[in-house]
């Protein structure tokens, strides 16, 4: 990607929208994107489209229907590189949480005639389906991870990603701990840094949007929250959430799960 | 308030890691994925300044990427340019492969101890490297070469993977005729080869070697080293008279980040050559 | 009390307590920022204060492995805390400063980098294990062969005042590595909080020239010995300890016993302990580039041994497990170091036990590593 401006494509699988407006919220440096690349499809921004193949799919979102598994062929097949844009298309999301229930059951639940959905029995992520070059993690992404993920393609480089837990982030920031000071669950210690450490700044424990981060003990994880909990059952609360279906943190969730059923 | 002037000559710029500039004068292919970048300062007077040591590395910066330690290949009575032997493997020197002749690179250096070319007059050498390896040691081969005289009997024994992945072949045939024996040898034979095959400390033990006399130097994967160092002891060379050079990851060069800490040193600024009587109580720690 | 009487260096006099105010508006006269602990969101930091009045007047702090509690005290006493997680490397060593910032200049680049304000702080209430930190930071960042400039550019600046520890916390050890209770040395002013008075030694010219105006009187051997008492006391209640007579032995020669592995289940190599302790010194740099690619900056941040990126080379992770992170953490601290720098890398303050969300303890881990050895 040496003179001619890289096509980027923008697409919106499930998903809340959030990643999209991470994007069109960079306000100072979106003028600077749109110099840097050719923003060809991204419908949540412009109804303008420019026909593929693209240099770098940038996905939000995760698969929950048949139909999405189609699309997101065709996307793969459509673009050079292809990322995947935040927790939902990293790990499923939240919607992901039906992985662990009855999707019928849900769906019964909300839906006046669910017979009419058309739907899988999961949410999985994007490369459960397809190759992904990059997985770009958050609920939503940060904004500055996003650039720097762009400018590492234009200049055919790694991202620079922090591979370790939010704790560093929140030491480099000053904020005290919430574990410590304050006796506040917090599932930083197991967490990839990156969000830049917002939750505990606000005085509350980390949820783990960023999903697990690299060598998580996770023994050590669970038998921290488990001696700290609030209500039974919060430990596996905290990592069943946004990044739930993440490996790691379904491994500590099956770990507790036994320990609080035997504790019933 | 104004700054304060900085008061040691190591750090004569206000700022940490400045680097300073110089552009490449010559890429020369060495292998598959690796080549020497000829550099010169871009300031004259930086470029008659600089002098180094075999052994000694520069951390090559490029803006925007970081920077990467690379030993320097060159001859080190050349004064006219510097010499750095790349192996295009991560951020940084995959970037670097795709400069051209008239390029600028920033660069700090040079760092870390040397071979120790003085110490080991008069002795044999019998230097065992593999790979990547002989790089930072043809700085010392040069020297030696200079030298002749001044050292005993000297052996190269080089090991790399296929004949292909051999570093500077073309300078082998000088090296002999300068006296030195070099002897080669492959992992991994093919059609272009007829020499030898196996690993280096394979072949190392095939050598005769006065223990008494001798300075073993030895760079390579540290697999290698840790076989030729055993190798070495077990044919009595004392420890005090072998040398190795050691990668960690370099960052700051000034023992100062903490990144290239094995065990009391910071391998940039107590290494990267160590006489391995240093090194000898924690060598074998595994992840230490 | 003639306010035109200047206290001699060394000398020790006392104040009232309403008085330290003149000495902080003083320092600010000068220039000063001064730095102390105040109570933010129920927890104790290091933050800019104005008088006072800002200082956590009437508590104490209650510390444990992995728990710290304010506790809101019948006194009214202003430094009977014990330290939060803050600690003053924070401003020396400061946990993220732009290095510089380079243009792109035709093929080569121009340094454009503004240079920074750096502001002279006065420390409030540093404590003598922490004094202790700062010296052993000091020789790692202004080495004979190696200065940091950044470092050195704000030590320089530093007008610290002590404080004298008089209720030391559970999770405190500075006696046993000889750092405390009692400051000895490398402050401007030293204080001891009694009940109606701050008694100082003066220990600067500055600090003595600072003093002019403020009325004060000598300390009497009464309270001289009130003081001494109260040191004397805050020793006897340290109860934690840690043997440091077969260190660095101890560790340096069982570096592969099976019970580090112990530790490594234990801990979550989130990295708070290295980043809470006052001597860690461990930075990264981070490289940025612009859109355009026409400016790049480098930014220096704090790193940890924890961190499963520090030790990434070419050749792969040299410390691909959490037991060898903690091995060389402690291994570090209660080893090598003493071997490049001439001390332990410790300083007792207990940080890095009461910051350990995994409630590890390194008094007991070191102990437990002798009782194994031992078998």
């Amino acid at each position: 990607m040496t003179t001619k401006k890289p096509a980027v494509a923008v697409y919106k699988f499930s998903s809340c929208d959030g990643c999209q407006l991470s994007i069109l919220n960079m306000e100072d440096e979106l003028l600077n994107l749109a110099e840097a690349i050719d923003i060809a499809f991204f419908l949540e921004a412009t109804r303008a489209q420019k026909p593929g193949p693209y240099d770098i799919a940038l996905v939000e979102g995760s698969i929950t229907t048949p139909h999405e598994i189609e699309r997101i062929r065709e996307v793969r097949a459509n673009a050079k590189v292809v990322i995947a844009l935040g927790t939902c298309a990293t790990a499923g999301g939240i919607q992901a949480l039906r992985n662990f229930a009855s999707a019928e059951e849900y769906a019964k639940v909300v839906y006046a005639h669910p017979e009419y959905l058309h739907y899988l029995q999961t949410a999985t992520p994007i490369a459960e389906h397809i190759q992904v070059d990059m997985e770009l993690w958050g609920c939503p992404v940060n904004k500055a991870q996003v650039i720097e993920v762009i400018v590492a393609l234009l200049n055919n480089r790694r991202p620079n990603l922090p591979p370790h837990s939010v704790c560093l982030e929140c030491k480099r920031r000053g904020t005290p701990c919430v574990i410590v000071d304050k006796g506040i669950p917090c599932i930083g210690p197991a967490t990839q840094a990156g969000c830049g450490a917002i939750c505990p700044a606000m005085g509350r424990g980390c949820y783990g949007c960023f999903g697990p981060a690299r060598d998580v003990n996770t023994d050590a994880m669970a038998n921290m929250l488990l001696k700290m909990e609030r209500y039974p059952g919060e430990t596996a609360r905290l990592f069943r959430g946004i990044s739930g279906y993440a490996p790691t943190f379904r491994t500590i969730v099956d770990e507790i799960l036994p320990a609080n059923e035997e504790a019933k | 308030m104004t700054a304060i002037a900085p008061e040691t000559a190591k750090s004569h710029s206000g700022f940490l890691l400045e680097p300073h500039w110089a552009e490449i004068t010559a890429i020369t292919p060495e292998a598959d994925g690796i080549s020497t970048y000829w550099i010169r300062f871009t300031d004259p007077a930086e470029q008659e300044a600089f002098r180094f040591e075999p052994g000694q590395f520069n951390m090559l910066y490029l803006p925007g990427f970081g920077e990467s330690a690379i030993s320097i290949s060159s001859n080190p009575q050349d004064h006219e340019k510097i010499g750095h032997t790349i192996r295009f493997v991560g951020n940084v020197t995959r970037a670097v492969s795709r400069l051209k002749v008239g390029d600028i690179v920033g660069l700090r250096g040079p760092f870390g101890t040397y071979w120790p070319m003085k110490e080991i007059e008069g002795k044999d050498i019998f230097i065992a490297c593999g790979g990547i390896g002989l790089p930072p040691l043809r700085p010392a081969l040069y020297h030696i070469i200079q030298n002749r005289e001044k050292y005993g009997k000297v052996t190269l024994l080089y090991g790399a993977r296929t004949s292909g992945d051999l570093m500077f072949p073309n300078e082998y045939a000088e090296w002999r005729k300068a006296g030195i024996d070099v002897e080669i040898t492959v992992d991994r034979g093919d059609a272009n080869w007829n020499g030898r095959v196996g690993v280096v400390p394979m072949w190392f033990y095939q050598f005769r070697i006065d223990s008494r006399k001798t300075a073993v130097l030895t760079c390579g994967p540290e697999i290698m080293i840790r076989f030729v160092i055993f190798e070495a002891m077990a044919r009595r060379v004392p420890s005090e008279s072998i040398y190795v050079s050691l990668e960690r990851n370099m960052k700051c060069g000034q023992g100062s980040c903490g990144h290239c800490q094995m065990g009391p040193y910071f391998i940039c600024k107590d290494g990267p050559v160590f006489r391995f009587d240093e090194l000898q109580s924690f060598f074998n720690v595994e992840e230490f | 009390m003639p306010s035109d009487r200047l206290p001699d260096i060394g000398s020790t006099i006392t104040i009232e307590k309403p008085a330290f105010n003149l000495l902080l508006s003083r320092l600010k006269e000068e220039g000063y920022l001064p730095i102390g602990p105040r109570i933010k969101n129920d927890s104790l930091i290091y933050e800019e204060i104005e008088s006072l009045e800002d200082l956590p007047r009437g508590y104490s702090t209650e510390q444990k492995p992995g728990s710290f509690r304010l506790v809101r005290e019948k006194h009214a006493r202003y430094f009977d805390i014990i330290p939060g997680s803050h600690s003053w490397k924070q401003f020396l060593f400061p946990s993220r400063v732009e290095l510089f910032t380079l243009r792109k200049n035709g093929k080569g680049w121009e340094n454009t980098t503004q240079p920074a304000e750096i502001p002279s702080y006065a420390f409030i209430g540093v404590r003598a294990c922490e004094l202790a930190a700062i010296q052993i930071q000091d020789n790692i960042f202004m080495r004979s062969d190696f200065t940091d400039p950044i470092y050195r550019a704000r030590r320089q600046r530093v007008f610290i005042v002590s404080v004298n520890c008089t209720h030391p916390a559970e999770t405190c050890f500075c006696t046993s590595m000889g750092t405390g209770p009692r400051v000895k040395e490398l402050f401007d002013l030293s204080l001891t909080e009694l009940d109606d008075v701050f008694v100082l030694t003066v220990g600067s010219q500055l600090a003595r020239r600072l003093m002019t105006g403020i009325p004060f009187d000598d300390a009497s051997g009464y309270i001289l010995t009130n003081v001494e008492h109260r040191l004397n006391h805050a020793e006897q209640q340290m109860r934690r300890r840690l043997d440091t007579s077969d260190l660095p032995e101890l560790i340096l020669e069982h570096l592969d016993h099976p019970y580090w592995n112990e530790i490594g289940k234990r801990c979550l190599s989130c990295a708070s302990c290295t980043q809470v302790c006052p001597t860690c010194f461990c930075w990264d740099t981070q490289d940025e580039m612009s859109l355009d690619g026409k400016t790049a900056k480098r930014t220096r941040v704090w790193d940890s041994c924890f961190n499963p990126g520090y030790s990434h080379q070419a050749g792969g992770n040299t410390r691909p497990t959490i037991y060898s992170r903690y091995r060389q953490w402690m291994s570090h601290k209660f080893g090598t170091w003493k071997q490049q720098y001439g001390t332990l890398g410790c300083v007792g303050c207990g940080r890095c036990i009461t910051w350990c969300p995994a409630e590890i303890d390194i008094t007991e881990e070191i102990a437990a590593l002798r009782n194994e050895v031992k078998r």
